[in-house]
């Protein structure tokens, strides 16, 4: 193989498995450290300044960083990265004089935003302190989008989302809530520089052709819906036999909020086995600790409806058969079709992208499934004034992508605001800095804790179930929060090799733990990751593989799983081995970004 | 810090004959200086242990005083050891050795404890083919005394300080030819694809074993002009053939041209399978390993690999003809069987 190019900043952002794995790349090790070392505000800061949402993130995020963390390889269960946001986000001081505000003297272009969802405000957010007059469109009575209409109190208390939502408003954007966009083309009439689509994905699916759908429609809810309607207090109660459909966190959000507005006998049901729900399985945990039967395998046929009220549902049983290129198929167990009593039923077996008020001629190209084309990277329509992002650009995802998209959308429109090439996208900034500081001391805390993952803790049920604003999960306490941030491998800390000041001694292939370093004589990937001290199964982790050595070898680093506990620099008698810090931070829209 | 290891190991790791993987076969975390040869070996005395599926309880390490001796804390924590007094590993060894055949026994010992203050020891061992692995971690100077030239230094080796060494080296590997020695092999800490073999093949050897490894003084003796030092060693190394040591009941895969290779059968059915890289040279012939360690003195080189090898030895308990049982497990009727026997016994020898 040929040496590894450490240069290429992608090389050492891949070791930090979960900021890699994260959509927005937020530095997670790095925020874990400060909240070790107790500073809350500066751990908050990292996420904000990467995430805009660390409070909501904390609570409701969907974690694509806890199933990349390396500890999951090491032992059992990653760290709680998420639960971790939150004790950042709890224990904060005050971060208002920290958030950067408008400047007096704009710039003279004008955005609008349509939607004041994640995706919204992130764009807001990025570009308000640069100078650009925002202007954001909502429906609703106030700002937040999904996270506030479909998360439901009980997760995402409202005050939490308030305080993040309001941070960015109070930057001086311009905000006109209560307001329905019902025409794109009036929009782009006005004299705006950039309007940016933010506006989710707002029509839940239906069962419109299932028998007995409109006779029993009094009592059958779509689900987002239903939660919207809840959150915006036009519903306070359902019947006490409730039938939820659906496997994903939404059917287990509606669930549980019918359990506080009088459900007493609820049941989730879903078509597709329990193992392959699409709900995230702490979701599927919660529901079930509420006295939620989910009951998989189970195709709705029927809505059973008598004298104009509806009794209930019928179901097929099936099972699934999967064919030899894992394609699944649901087949009938041939069993008599089964009956479930239900006084409501909340439909909530997806969401699709909707956009009557864009019309067809505005040069805004849609595809076959009636989605617009936007640029995956630039986020840019086939109309350059007008930016996707969030649900609506790409389809539904989750708040991360969401304020994921939302930066790379605020990065296009300055550029385009600024007649600049959209294509010209800033480059990350990365730092890589040696921990160096004694023969026995670095300056992180490199001894690997033994601990299993510490459990949230709950409040009880009988009281969080009687109140559909009172937060279930209680957040990891200031210890539990240092304890489980101890946890973390630090893999942002990388094993930097210096080729020309090894001494080829092997102290470094003797002392490391997890026998990831081997000496050997180069060979191909494929050959190379058999001969190593442990075999490199896990391809899609990199080898570190050095230039060649004195005696004709390379030094093999399998980066699987490496602890980054520094035995290999310590051992190292020429320092060849250092322990050196990679920070790693996506470039937002900032004009210190741009050459003029 | 991390004085500390993490418990956490490869999920993947490699498990031998019975089941243990190398972590069974660790020991302590080393103390020694970082990038110590010292540490090397332990780290292939680990690996040999692993390979060979030696039971960890069924081994005893011995050792006597010095960096080198430290190391056992290092290597099979699980193991039997005995950190005797400064150059009478020996007589620690014979002992045990003798009240006891049934243990595997590893003998660690550096230039100081050997080729100094237990020389008279070290000699007898030898000279009474005890069946041990007797491995002299070998770096020329007095490491844990700040590095001062011992008895193995090279005349004309330079120390850290700048002086140079007067006096000529006791070599080990010569004096082990003198004394007898029925297992004579050196190697280099740094060169472990020899190392491993060596030792495998030396702790199945059923006598004396001797194997003297260089193993750099990173901190003392590891300066320009020392004839000790990882990088004077690498340019100067030689060696009698490549090694590969092939357990008992394995196929030989690897093939050789005819007239370079050698194979050793070992008493234990295993078999030294030997790439010769020495023109004249034949491993169980004295006389030309002999010839074979002045030619490579002569040239300023470094000979290593197995030197000499006395495939069919007998051990000191075969000589002396002692008791098959070690002495703990000698029961009393065994030990005291009573007045008849006596009776017996005296009318024997009227």
């Amino acid at each position: 193989m040929e040496p590894t190019n450490v240069n290429d900043p992608e090389y050492y952002h891949k070791v930090v498995d979960c900021q890699y794995a994260c959509p927005a790349h937020t530095p997670v090790p790095e925020y874990i450290r400060l909240i070790a070392a107790e500073r809350y505000t500066e751990a908050y800061m990292i996420n904000w300044e990467s995430n805009v949402f660390p409070g909501v993130l904390g609570r409701t995020c969907d974690r694509p960083c806890e199933p990349a963390c390396r500890r999951g390889r090491v032992e059992e269960e990653p760290v709680a990265i998420c639960r971790l946001k939150r004790v950042a986000a709890d224990n904060k001081g005050d971060v208002k004089n920290l958030i950067p505000k408008a400047p007096k003297q704009g710039n003279g272009k004008k955005v609008a935003l349509i939607g004041a969802g994640p995706a919204s405000l992130t764009v807001a957010r990025d570009l308000a302190p640069l100078g650009y007059e925002i202007h954001v469109f909502d429906e609703q009575i106030k700002g937040g989008g999904m996270m506030r209409s479909q998360i439901p109190s009980f997760r995402l208390p409202e005050a939490v989302l308030d305080e993040e939502v309001n941070n960015i408003l109070d930057m001086g954007i311009h905000t006109h809530f209560k307001t329905y966009v019902s025409s794109l083309k009036d929009v782009l009439a006005k004299d705006y520089d950039a309007v940016f689509v933010g506006t989710g994905a707002p029509r839940g699916r239906d069962l419109s052709d299932l028998q007995g759908r409109k006779e029993g429609a009094a009592n059958i809810h779509i689900g987002i819906e239903w939660l919207a309607s809840v959150a915006f207090e036009h519903t306070s109660k359902i019947g006490k036999n409730v039938i939820v459909l659906g496997g994903g966190n939404t059917a287990m959000d509606c669930c549980r909020t019918s359990r506080r507005l009088g459900g007493e006998n609820v049941k989730v049901v879903v078509r597709s086995p329990f193992t392959e729900m699409k709900a995230s399985p702490w979701e599927k945990e919660d529901a079930m600790h509420e006295d939620i039967p989910i009951l998989d395998n189970h195709v709705p046929k029927s809505f059973v409806v008598e004298n104009g009220q509806l009794k209930g549902m019928t179901f097929e049983k099936v099972h699934a058969v999967y064919d030899e290129k894992g394609k699944r198929s649901l087949v009938s167990t041939g069993e008599d079709h089964v009956f479930i009593e239900a006084d409501d039923v909340l439909v909530a077996i997806g969401q699709e992208n909707s956009f009557p008020w864009i019309e067809r001629d505005l040069g805004i190209e849609f595809d076959k499934w009636e989605m617009p084309k936007v640029d995956a990277v630039t986020f840019q329509s086939t109309n350059p004034k007008v930016f996707f992002g969030g649900d609506a650009a790409l389809g539904p995802k989750n708040v991360i992508t969401a304020v994921a998209q939302g930066h790379q959308g605020a990065i296009s429109i300055d550029l385009f605001c600024q007649g600049k090439s959209l294509a010209d996208r800033p480059a990350p900034f990365t730092n890589l800095i040696s921990q160096k500081m004694g023969i026995h001391e670095w300056s992180y805390d490199s001894v690997v804790a033994n601990d299993h993952r510490f459990v949230v803790a709950q409040a009880d049920k009988t009281i969080t179930l009687k109140d559909r604003k009172k937060e279930v999960e209680l957040g990891f306490n200031k210890l539990e929060g240092f304890k489980e941030a101890q946890r973390c491998l630090n893999c942002d800390v990388q094993t930097v090799f210096t080729v020309n000041r090894c001494i080829e001694c092997d102290a470094c292939m003797d002392i490391c733990p997890t026998s990831c370093i081997t000496f050997t004589d180069n060979g191909t990937e494929e050959d190379l990751r058999t001969r190593l001290m442990a075999p490199a199964l896990n391809l899609e982790q990199d080898l570190l593989v050095s230039g060649t050595l004195a005696t004709g070898r390379v030094m093999v680093k399998d980066e699987d799983v490496c602890l980054h506990c520094g035995l290999c620099a310590e051992r190292c008698p020429t320092s060849a081995w250092d322990m050196q810090k990679f920070f790693y931070n996506v470039t937002k829209a900032h004009h210190g970004c741009q050459t003029a | 810090m991390t004085y500390i290891r993490p418990t956490f190991r490869h999920p993947n790791l490699p498990k031998n004959k019975i089941n243990y993987t190398k972590k069974d076969y660790e020991g302590a975390l080393s103390t020694l200086c970082a990038g110590c040869g010292h540490d090397s070996i332990s780290g292939a005395i680990i690996q040999a242990c692993f390979e060979l599926a030696i039971e960890p309880h069924r081994l005893a390490k011995l050792s006597g005083i010095g960096c080198s001796s430290k190391t056992p804390a290092y290597f099979l924590g699980n193991s039997h050891g005995f950190n005797s007094v400064h150059g009478r590993m020996p007589s620690v060894a014979t002992g045990a050795y003798l009240a006891n055949r049934d243990l595997v026994y590893f003998g660690v010992s550096g230039d100081g404890d050997s080729a100094s203050i237990g020389m008279g020891q070290f000699v007898h061992a030898i000279r009474r083919n005890l069946n041990m692995t007797y491995i002299v971690m070998n770096n020329g100077c007095y490491g844990l005394t700040k590095g001062q030239d011992s008895a193995t230094a090279d005349a004309g080796s330079i120390s850290k300080a700048g002086s140079t060494n007067l006096f000529n080296a006791i070599d080990l590997v010569g004096l082990g030819l003198e004394l007898g020695a029925t297992f004579i092999a050196r190697s280099f800490s740094g060169d472990k694809t020899q190392l491993i073999p060596l030792i495998k093949a030396a702790m199945s050897h059923p006598g004396f074993a001797l194997i003297d490894v260089i193993s750099p003084c990173v901190t003392f003796n590891n300066n320009t002009g020392s004839t000790k030092s990882y990088d004077y060693v690498r340019e100067h190394i030689e060696a009698t053939s490549t090694i590969d040591f092939v357990p008992t009941m394995e196929e030989i895969t690897t093939s050789y041209e005819e007239g370079d290779s050698k194979e050793v059968a070992l008493h234990d059915g295993s078999v030294l399978n030997l790439q010769k890289l020495n023109q004249g040279w034949n491993p169980e012939d004295k006389l030309s390993a002999m010839i074979a360690l002045q030619n490579a003195k002569t040239k300023g080189e470094i000979l290593t690999g197995l030197i000499y090898i006395e495939p069919k030895t007998q051990s000191l308990h075969e000589v002396l003809g002692t008791c098959e049982t070690p002495l703990n497990e000698l029961k009393e009727d065994l030990l005291c069987p009573g007045q008849d026997a006596l009776e017996a016994l005296n009318q024997s020898l009227r």
